[in-house]
């Protein structure tokens, strides 16, 4: 493609607008510095322009693949041109899927034939309707099917075998070999959606193509209405998270300089200034850590946030004195060694499906009688230094709530707060409660994101 | 800006690349390109990512691909001015007052040559170009951040006594965090943003061969493939490079010359550390041979 600089300029304004809709934050100083990264890369190699305004512009690695996604749209050129490929119209269905496996298995990547076979399969399969305010991912999923991976795998495995007989008796080598595969695969796949992609921008132009496709950042996905998809991509915010506020957490104490005259040390320290204490030094404080215990609501209508926040609790039990974690429905059940042992959030939430914990009756959120099971075998434990988590929507099928058994578990325990998924406009409305509990806590706050779950989390430690 | 800019050192990307294989550094295309620009540009790269992939090392191989000195600063806990920029050195200023007393002629006491540079001085100070790295900058507490902002945006150091010194040439600044914490915007706007994850399978076989002398094309293969694939499992802590290069080691140690279920199932220890991680890879990997 050959543009004008202005050209490419306006192209870079629709770019930081978009990146800016998402909530990337940028700066006028970032966008400033991705113009000067502009007249620096060779603007011929749109892969060049890509990674240098992504260094100028996207600081942050978790952006990175929405980065992608919207560069793609503004920078995305015009459809393939026909002529390097003009031949493989004429060819039919299978030899064009014998061709995709020949040059997955070649090890192409992004190459003239995968990009002229990615034009040909969208052009058959795809079923493009001009005009429609829709997203990519049908087409992509009409084409993946008429390309049915599956059988190219199976095809790809049965192939090596007849090449290098013996080569894929190995489990270790044919494990290998199918990894590899799917990588390519993958990549091809990329290479369909680019084009349709393309196709889209055409028909509607960039702006329209994302706005179908703009999607949320992962720390702005709302816990309830997650798709299965975002909450994969959730886990894997949350793994990173946890780490790093675990270490803000254990900074701060550190830092609190409430800590008496460490007496030894600024007098020695005061050698090296003729005796004259000039730095005081002081104690390390060390504060007591509190004790946490977490209630969790795990009925089908939270149990992704319960889930979530179960992991997280148990991530920074480093940094509480001790961490006791019940599930409940209608019932209520100890869960503190199941997480322990376990090696992930997946393992522990299928344990408690298999075991068919938290359930007594007929497993409908019963609030007032799992509070009431907590207060009378757990109660007695309750110190000042304990902080308790109650996560739910307070929404008790109409079930006594017990307020005043949370009262008495207030009274004992130091803290009680309760962290609600819901927003804050469907509170009380309906079976939810939330409003006779919110009088014996300390605090109700919404959680509806990991966002709010974050800020929660570190206020609390 | 009143500050020389250097030269740049590269003349492209492709030349960042070549210059970089030469120390036995193998760049991807994002990491040469990223360099090139921030010579270009001369901005500081802020390069992020997982431990053990590459990111000082990014940095000293640059330094020796330009041959220019490598400056470095070790970020921790409770690091201060006297230690990141400059301190005066109080003894030489006490003989100053002594002698200044006996002789009765009066100097001043603040001038450079009462100066001690510290990393972040020298590197301004310094007459040739170098190269400045500040490694694990996430270690910093958030209020001494602030430190580093004048000296990446301006190039330039306030001194209260003294006034402000520029760069005599900008040197070349790296930083390297594992993102223990979030930095803050005004650190993260001064920069260019590099992420340096795990290498695609064929760059890690490159590494292997730049790296361990004597191992096999295929050898160097099947290794990357492999660590690949223990990185796709659901791991504590997933292999890195260096891990990588280490069982590659061991692996030509062994006389190994094609990598069988068993081989790796005992020599997992070299590339985990995680009791409950090399339980299950050994699962993994075992599990499916029998």
């Amino acid at each position: 493609m050959v543009r004008g600089p202005s050209a490419v300029l306006a192209t870079l304004d629709g770019l930081v607008e978009e990146l800016r809709r998402v909530g990337l934050p940028i700066s006028v100083a970032e966008k400033v510095d991705a113009a000067a990264a502009l007249a620096v890369v060779d603007l011929a190699d749109r892969e060049a322009v890509k990674r240098g305004l992504g260094a100028t512009l996207v600081k942050n690695g978790d952006h990175g693949s929405m980065y992608d996604t919207v560069f793609d749209l503004f920078f995305g050129g015009p459809p393939a041109t026909p002529e390097p490929t003009a031949g493989l119209d004429a060819l039919d269905d299978a030899t064009v899927r014998q061709l995709v496996l020949e040059s997955i298995e070649a090890g192409e990547e992004s190459s003239l034939r995968q990009r002229g076979l990615a034009r040909v399969l969208v052009d058959r399969h795809a079923g493009l309707e001009p005009g429609q305010p829709v997203a990519g991912t049908y087409y992509l999923y009409r084409v993946m099917r008429a390309l049915d991976t599956d059988a190219l795998l199976a095809g790809f495995v049965e192939r090596a075998e007849q090449r290098q007989p013996g080569s894929t008796g190995d489990e270790l080598n044919r494990r290998l070999l199918v990894e590899g595969l799917e990588r390519g695969i993958s990549s091809f796949r990329q290479e369909l959606e680019a084009e349709i992609r393309r196709r889209l921008v055409a028909d509607r132009g960039a702006g329209a193509v994302a706005r179908t496709l703009r999607h949320q950042l992962p720390e702005d996905v709302d816990f309830l209405t997650a798709s299965a998809e975002q909450l994969r991509l959730l886990g894997e915010v949350l793994a990173p998270l946890a780490r790093k506020l675990a270490a803000r957490i254990g900074a701060r104490r550190r830092h609190a300089r409430r800590g008496s005259v460490d007496f030894r040390k600024t007098i020695r320290g005061s050698l090296s200034t003729g005796g004259v204490p000039v730095d005081v030094h002081f104690h390390k404080p060390r504060p007591a850590k509190p004790e946490l215990v977490v209630l969790a609501d795990i009925s089908g209508s939270v149990a992704a946030f319960a889930a979530f926040v179960l992991q997280l609790t148990y991530a920074l039990r480093s940094q509480f004195a001790r961490v006791s974690s019940y599930v409940f429905v209608d019932g209520l059940d100890d869960v503190s060694e199941l997480i322990d042992k376990s090696t992930g959030i997946a393992e522990v939430a299928a344990e408690i499906n298999r075991r068919g914990l938290g359930v007594w009756l007929d497993g409908r959120s019963d609030y007032g009688n799992a509070i009431d099971t907590f207060w009378r075998q757990h109660g007695a434990r309750l110190r000042h230094r304990t902080t308790v988590l109650v996560f739910g929507d307070a929404r008790g099928n109409y079930h006594s709530p017990r307020t005043e058994v949370l009262g008495r578990i207030a009274q004992r325990a130091g803290h009680v707060y309760w962290l609600n998924p819901e927003p804050r406009a469907a509170w009380d409305t309906g079976d939810s409660v939330i409003g006779q509990y919110a009088r014996h806590c300390d605090g109700v706050f919404e959680c509806r994101n990991v966002r709010q779950l974050e800020a929660f989390v570190e206020r609390l430690a | 800006m009143t500050d020389a800019r250097a030269a740049p050192n590269f003349d492209s990307a492709a030349h960042v690349a070549g210059a970089l294989r030469g120390t036995g550094y193998v760049p991807d295309t994002r990491i040469a390109s990223v360099v090139h620009l921030a010579d270009r540009l001369g901005k500081p790269i802020l390069i992020q990512g997982p431990a053990g992939t590459g990111k000082t090392q990014l940095a000293r191989s640059v330094a020796d691909a330009t041959g220019l000195q490598l400056i470095r600063l070790q970020c921790y806990e409770g690091l201060d001015e006297s230690k990141a920029l400059y301190e005066w050195d109080y003894r030489r200023q006490l003989l100053q007052i002594t002698a200044q007393q006996s002789s009765g002629v009066s100097d001043d006491l603040f001038g450079e040559q009462f100066l001690l540079t510290r990393p972040l001085l020298s590197a301004i100070r310094s007459d040739q170009q170098a190269v400045l790295l500040i490694d694990e900058v996430d270690r910093l507490d958030i209020e001494t951040e602030a430190l580093l902002l004048e000296v990446l945006s301006e190039f330039q150091v306030s001194i209260p006594e003294l006034g402000t010194l520029r760069a005599r040439v900008r040197p070349l600044v790296f930083l390297t965090s594992n993102n223990s914490r979030d930095l803050s915007e005004a650190l993260k706007r001064r920069c260019l943003f590099l992420h340096i994850g795990y290498p695609s399978v064929e760059r890690e076989r490159e590494i292997v061969l730049a790296q361990v002398p004597g191992i096999s094309g295929v050898l160097a293969g099947k290794v990357s493939q492999l660590v690949r694939s223990l990185r796709g499992l659901d791991l504590k802590k997933r292999p890195s490079v260096s891990e990588t290069l280490d069982w590659a080691r061991t692996l030509l140690l062994l006389g190994v010359d094609d990598v069988s279920p068993e081989i790796v199932v005992d020599t997992l220890p070299v590339l985990l550390k995680n009791e409950a991680d090399i339980e299950i890879a050994t699962k993994e990997l075992d599990g499916s041979g029998s």
